[in-house]
C-alpha cells in the first residue's frame, strides 16, 4: 500500500531528528515532556502499519541505490516476523520514559537522547532488508545501550556496561566478514534476493556459524549469557526495560531472518546443537534463577530461559514451534519488560533490589502486588495469559518433533513456577515488612502498567489476531525451508570438509 | 623531454609557498610577520589549487613522474591534511617564537615531499621525493620547546629511519641488478617469483622495508609510539598522517607488481596480519593517549594491507580510500588532543575525565573519531573497512579478512576507553587547565567530526574517486 510517504524512513528518522531536538532544551521537566511527545508522536506516525496486509510479502518496501559500485542499497521493508517487533520497540519508548520520569536524576537530556537514539537504531534493525544497511542498525545500537548502562548504572556499572559491549562487538565482527562473503558468493545485499540463492553446503556451514555465534551472543543462549544478568542488574529501569524487550529479540531475529533462510541445510545440520543449547540455556536459566536473592538478577536470568524457549521453538522448523517463538518473543517483551519497571517501581521506595529489603508489600500495596502477580503468572506461562500462548505452542512444536524434547522441556516450565511463586510469596506476604511507609502506586506507575496488563490478557485471551498476522510469513518461511534444507549431508561429510578448510587455511594453501 | 607546466600546478604552488616561508625564516631579527596569520589561507589556498587539479593525467620528466587519478587523489588528501595541520599547529604552545617559519618551512618541504612521491612512478624518483619527505621529518621532531624527550624522539627517528632508507636504497640496487629497469611500468612485465627471480624479490622487499618504515608496519613499528610521544601533539598530528599518506601511494604503485600468490603478496599479508594483531594488542596497555595512537596507527597500517594484496583495482581503491579515512579520523582525534592539552603536555587517558562537561564539542566529536577508528558504523572507518574487506575477500587471503574483523573486537577495548573516560567518568582533580572551549576548538572539531560521518553516510562520491583512481593502476 502507499501512502505517498516512507513510512518506515520517517519512522526511523523521527526519533533521531527528534533527539537532536533535545540539545536545545535546558530544563529536565521538559526534557522529560518533550521526549514523552515524541514518543506518542511515533506512535501516531506508525498508524499507518495498521494497514498491513496479512500475507507473505515484504510491504512498505523502500528501495534506493547508496554505492552503486558494491552494490549497497537503503533497502527497507516488513513483513510478518517483523512487524510484531517493530511494534514493539514503539510502545515500548513511551513506557520508557515514563518509568524513568523520576527514576534518572543526572544528564536527563542525554538519557532521553540515547533513549530515542537507540529505538532509531532497533526499528533500523527490524526494517532493514540490506546485509550492510541491518550491519549499521545493529551496530549503532551498541554506544546508547553502552551509555545508559555505563553512566545511568547501578554501583558496578563500568565492568557491566564493558562486559557488554566487548561481548556484543565481538560477536558481530565475524558476521561482518560473513555478510561479505553473502555478497561475494550470492552477487547482492538484498536479502529478499539472497533466499533465493542456493549456496553450497560448504560455504553455509561458515556462513551458519559465523551469523549464529553473534545471534547467540544477543538472544543471549547458554554459554555466551553471563553479559546479561550484569547488565540487567547495573542498567536503570528504562535500559533494563529495552534491553529485555528489544534487544535480545534482534538476536532471534536474526535467527528467523539469517540463518534459516539464507543457511537452510546448515541450520538443519546444526539444529541438534542448537536445540541442545537452547535446552541447556531453559534448565540453566531457571535453575539459576531459583537461587537469585536479588529480584532483576532473578528476572535477568529467568530471560536466559525464556529466551531459550525461544530458539526451541525456532530451530524446530516446524509452523508451531515458530509460531510459539514469536509469540514468546512478544511475550517475553511485554512482560519482562513489565517486571522490570516493576522492580524499578520498587527501587525507587527501598532503595535495594534484595527480596529480603521489599519484603511484605501486599498489605501496603496492593496495587503494586496486584500487577506483579498478574506479571508473574505471565512469565511462568499461566493459561489466560499471553505467556501461556507462546508456552503451549513451542511445546506442541516439540512434541511434534520428538517426544524426548518435549520431555525435556517440562522441568524448565516447572522451574519458571518455582522461582517466580518464590519471589511473588516473599514480596507480597515475606515478614517482617518493610514497607509499611511506603505509598501505593501512583498515577504515572498506573499509566506504565496498566498498558502491559492490557496486553498481556488482551494476547492470552484472544491470540487470534497475531496469528493472523504472523502465520502468511512463517508458512512461507517454512515452505522455502523445506525445499532448500537438502543438503546431501552423507556426501558432504561436513566436519571433514570443515576440517580441511581449517587446514588448507593454515598450510596457507587458500 | 616531455613537460607541461600545468601538471604540476599544485607542486609548483607548494613550492612558492615554502619558498616564502624559506624567505620569513632568513628575514632578520627585527622583521617578524606573523607567519601563523597568512598561512593558514596560504595552505587553504594549496588545497583548493589541489583541487583544481583533479582531473589532470600525463607523463613528466622522462617518464618518471606521472600525473594520474591515483596521484591527485593522494595530493588532494595530503593537501588536505597539511591545511588541517596547520591549522592545528597555529596555536601551538611548545614552540619557540623564534622558529615558528622555520617550523612551517620544514612541514611545507615535507609536503611537497610527499605530493612528489604521489607522482612518482621510477623507483629512483620514489627514493628521491621520499628523502626530501624525511630530511624534514628529522628536524621538526625535536622541536619541542623544554622537553628532552623531543630529542630522544627525533634521534630515535634519524637512527631507524637511516636504517631503513639504506636498506631501501640496499634493495633498490638488487632491483636494478636483476629486472634491468627501475620504471614500474616496465617492472609490471618482469616475472616477480622467488624461483625466477630471487635477487630480484629481495631487493623488493628490501625496498618496501623502506616504505614500511614510514608507514609504521609491524616490525618496522618501534619508531611509531616514542615519536609520537616524545613530538609536541602539533607536529605528532602531521607524522602520523601526511607522511603515511605517501608510503600508502607508493606501495599502492608497487602493488601492481604483488599478485597475489606470489611469495612477496604472502609476505605482505603475513605482515599485515601481524601488525594489526600486535599494534592493537599493545594499545590495550597504554595510558598515554599519543602511545595508543601510535599503536593504533601500527595496526591501521596493517589493515591497509589487506586492500593491497587483493591485486585489483577495487583492492587499490579501498586501500586508497581506507588511507584517507584513516587521514581524517587521525586528524580529529589529535586536534581534540591539542585542544585539550592547551599547555601542550602529553594527555593521559585520566586527562579525559569528565570532558563531556568541560567540552561538550570536543568530547562529542573525540567519540566519533574513537568510533570511527574502530570501524563502527556509520562512520567513515566502517565503510573503509567495509571496502577494504569486501574487495579482499575471495582473492586468496581471506584468513587475513577473517584477522581484521577479529582485530575490531580487540581494537574496541581501548578506543572504547577513550570514549568511556571522556563520558562516563567524572573529573577527577581540577589542577590541570580547562580544555580550549573557543569556536576556534569547537568548530575545527565539529567540522572534521562531520566529514566523518557524511562521508560514512555518502561515500559513494568520493568511493567513485578512489575507484577512478585504482583503475588508473590496474585495468
Amino acid at each position: 500500500m502507499d501512502f505517498g510517504y516512507p513510512v518506515l524512513t520517517i519512522l526511523i528518522l523521527f526519533p533521531l531528528v527528534a533527539a537532536c531536538g533535545l540539545f536545545f532544551l535546558r530544563a529536565p521537566q521538559v526534557v522529560r515532556m518533550y521526549t514523552m511527545a515524541v514518543s506518542l508522536i511515533e506512535l501516531l506516525l506508525a498508524v499507518p502499519m495498521l494497514s498491513y496486509q496479512h500475507n507473505a510479502d515484504f510491504q512498505f518496501v523502500e528501495r534506493l541505490d547508496w554505492v552503486h559500485q558494491w552494490g549497497l542499497e537503503y533497502y527497507l521493508g516488513v513483513d510478518g516476523i517483523s512487524i510484531l517487533m517493530i511494534w514493539l520497540t514503539i510502545a515500548v519508548l513511551p513506557l520508557c520514559v515514563m518509568c524513568s520520569w523520576t527514576y534518572i536524576g543526572k544528564r536527563v537530556k542525554e538519557f532521553h537522547f540515547c533513549l530515542l537514539f537507540m529505538t532509531s537504531a532497533v526499528l533500523g534493525v527490524f526494517c532493514a532488508l540490506d546485509l550492510v544497511l541491518f550491519y549499521v542498525f545493529w551496530e549503532a545500537m551498541l554506544i546508547p545501550m553502552y551509555l545508559l548502562i555505563a553512566v545511568w548504572g547501578g554501583d558496578d556499572r563500568k565492568y557491566a556496561s564493558l562486559k557488554f559491549f566487548l561481548y556484543t562487538l565481538a560477536g558481530s565482527t565475524l558476521l561482518l566478514a560473513a555478510i561479505v562473503a553473502f555478497r561475494i558468493t550470492g552477487g547482492t545485499f538484498a536479502i529478499p534476493e539472497l533466499m533465493q540463492i542456493d549456496f553450497s553446503f560448504q560455504f553455509q556451514f561458515w556462513a551458519f556459524l559465523a551469523m549464529a555465534l553473534a545471534f547467540a551472543i544477543k538472544v543471549p543462549m547458554f554459554p555466551f549469557h553471563t553479559w546479561l544478568p550484569a547488565a540487567h542488574v547495573q542498567a536503570p529501569s528504562a535500559g533494563s526495560v529495552i534491553l529485555a524487550a528489544v534487544l535480545l529479540k534482534m538476536g532471534t531475529y536474526g535467527f528467523l531472518r539469517f540463518c534459516l533462510p539464507l543457511t537452510p541445510a546448515a541450520s538443519e545440520y546444526f539444529a541438534p546443537m542448537m536445540i541442545a543449547i537452547s535446552i541447556v540455556s531453559i534448565i540453566y536459566g531457571g535453575a539459576i534463577a531459583l537461587g537469585q536473592t536479588d529480584i532483576k538478577k532473578l528476572v535477568a536470568y529467568s530471560s536466559v530461559g525464556h529466551m531459550g524457549f525461544v530458539t526451541l521453538g525456532i530451530f524446530l522448523f516446524n509452523l508451531r514451534g515458530v509460531e510459539g517463538a514469536l509469540f514468546q518473543m512478544l511475550n517475553h517483551g511485554i512482560v519482562t519488560g513489565a517486571m522490570f519497571m516493576m522492580i524499578g517501581t520498587v527501587y525507587e521506595r527501598s532503595h535495594s533490589r534484595e527480596i529480603k529489603d521489599n519484603l511484605g508489600l501486599g498489605k501496603y500495596m496492593p496495587a503494586f502486588m496486584f500487577f506483579w502477580g498478574l506479571f508473574a503468572l505471565a512469565s511462568f506461562g499461566f493459561p489466560g495469559t499471553n505467556g501461556f500462548v507462546g508456552e503451549i505452542l513451542v511445546f506442541i512444536g516439540a512434541f511434534q518433533n520428538s517426544t524426548w524434547i518435549g520431555m525435556i522441556c517440562v522441568p524448565g516450565a516447572l522451574l519458571a513456577a518455582a522461582y517466580m511463586f518464590r519471589v511473588t510469596l516473599k514480596l507480597a506476604w515475606g515478614g517482617p515488612s518493610t514497607a509499611s511507609k511506603w505509598k501505593d502506586l501512583n498515577a504515572r506507575e498506573w499509566a506504565y502498567l496498566v498498558l502491559p496488563a492490557v496486553f498481556v490478557l488482551y494476547i492470552g485471551l484472544n491470540p487470534g489476531f497475531i496469528f493472523k498476522i504472523v502465520d502468511p510469513s512463517v508458512n512461507k518461511l517454512l515452505d522455502d525451508f523445506d525445499k532448500r534444507k537438502v543438503a546431501h549431508v552423507e556426501t558432504v561429510q561436513p566436519m571433514q570438509t570443515a576440517a580441511n578448510d581449517i587446514l588448507d587455511v593454515l598450510a596457507g594453501k587458500k | 623531454m616531455n613537460f607541461d607546466i600545468t601538471l604540476v600546478v599544485p607542486e609548483l604552488y607548494f613550492l612558492a609557498l615554502v619558498l616564502v616561508l624559506m624567505i620569513q625564516s632568513l628575514g632578520d631579527r627585527e622583521w617578524k610577520p606573523v607567519v601563523e596569520k597568512w598561512l593558514p589561507f596560504g595552505a587553504g589556498l594549496g588545497l583548493f589549487v589541489t583541487i583544481t587539479g583533479y582531473g589532470l593525467h600525463g607523463l613528466m620528466f622522462w617518464d618518471v613522474y606521472k600525473v594520474d587519478m591515483m596521484s591527485q587523489f593522494f595530493k588532494i588528501a595530503i593537501a588536505f591534511g597539511f591545511f588541517v595541520t596547520v591549522i592545528n599547529a597555529s596555536r601551538q604552545p611548545t614552540l619557540d617564537e623564534g622558529k615558528r617559519a622555520d617550523y612551517y618551512m620544514l612541514l611545507g618541504f615535507s609536503t611537497l615531499g610527499l605530493m612528489m612521491l604521489a607522482s612518482s612512478v621510477e623507483l629512483i624518483t620514489v627514493y628521491l621525493a621520499l628523502e626530501l619527505a624525511s630530511y624534514s621529518m628529522y628536524a621538526i621532531i625535536p622541536l619541542r620547546a623544554k622537553n628532552k624527550g623531543a630529542a630522544e624522539a627525533g634521534i630515535k627517528y634519524i637512527l631507524f629511519g637511516a636504517v631503513a632508507t639504506a636498506l631501501a636504497l640496499y634493495g633498490l640496487s638488487y632491483i636494478m641488478a636483476s629486472q634491468h629497469t627501475t620504471f614500474i611500468a616496465e617492472l609490471m612485465t618482469k616475472s616477480w617469483t622467488f624461483a625466477d627471480q630471487p635477487m630480484a624479490v629481495i631487493g623488493l622487499s628490501l625496498f618496501l622495508a623502506g616504505m614500511f618504515f614510514k608507514l609504521a608496519l609491524f616490525p618496522f613499528h618501534f619508531w611509531c609510539p616514542d615519536v609520537y610521544q616524545g613530538a609536541s601533539n602539533e607536529t605528532a598530528a602531521f607524522v602520523a598522517t601526511l607522511p603515511k599518506m605517501g608510503a600508502i601511494v607508493v606501495l599502492a604503485r608497487l602493488a601492481v607488481l604483488l599478485k597475489p600468490g606470489l611469495e612477496i603478496t604472502t609476505l605482505l599479508a603475513v605482515l599485515g596480519a601481524l601488525s594489526m594483531t600486535f599494534g592493537n594488542l599493545s594499545a590495550l596497555a597504554q595510558t598515554d593517549l599519543k602511545r595508543l595512537l601510535g599503536f593504533s596507527s601500527v595496526a591501521h597500517a596493517g589493515y591497509i594491507m589487506v586492500g593491497l594484496v587483493s591485486g585489483t583495482a577495487e583492492g587499490l581503491a579501498a586501500a586508497a580510500f581506507y588511507a584517507l579515512a584513516y587521514l581524517i579520523m587521525n586528524l580529529l582525534v589529535f586536534w581534540v588532543i591539542s585542544r585539550v592539552a592547551v599547555d601542550g603536555r602529553n594527555l593521559q587517558l585520566k586527562d579525559l575525565n569528565g570532558l563531556y562537561k568541560r567540552a561538550p564539542v570536543l568530547a562529542f566529536s573525540l567519540a566519533i573519531g574513537a568510533f570511527a577508528l574502530v570501524g563502527l558504523p556509520p562512520t567513515m572507518g566502517f565503510m573503509g573497512k567495509f571496502f577494504l574487506i569486501t574487495s579482499a575477500w575471495d582473492h586468496g587471503y581471506n584468513w587475513l579478512v577473517i584477522t581484521l574483523v577479529l582485530n575490531s573486537a580487540i581494537a574496541i577495548y581501548y578506543y572504547l576507553s577513550l570514549f568511556r573516560h571522556a563520558f562516563t567518568e567524572d573529573t577527577t582533580s581540577d589542577s590541570s587547565p580547562a580544555p580550549d572551549n573557543s569556536w576556534f576548538a569547537s568548530v575545527g572539531a565539529g567540522l572534521l567530526a562531520a566529514a566523518v560521518l557524511i562521508v560514512g553516510l555518502v561515500p559513494a562520491p568520493l568511493f567513485n574517486f578512489a575507484i577512478a583512481a585504482g583503475k588508473s593502476l590496474i585495468q
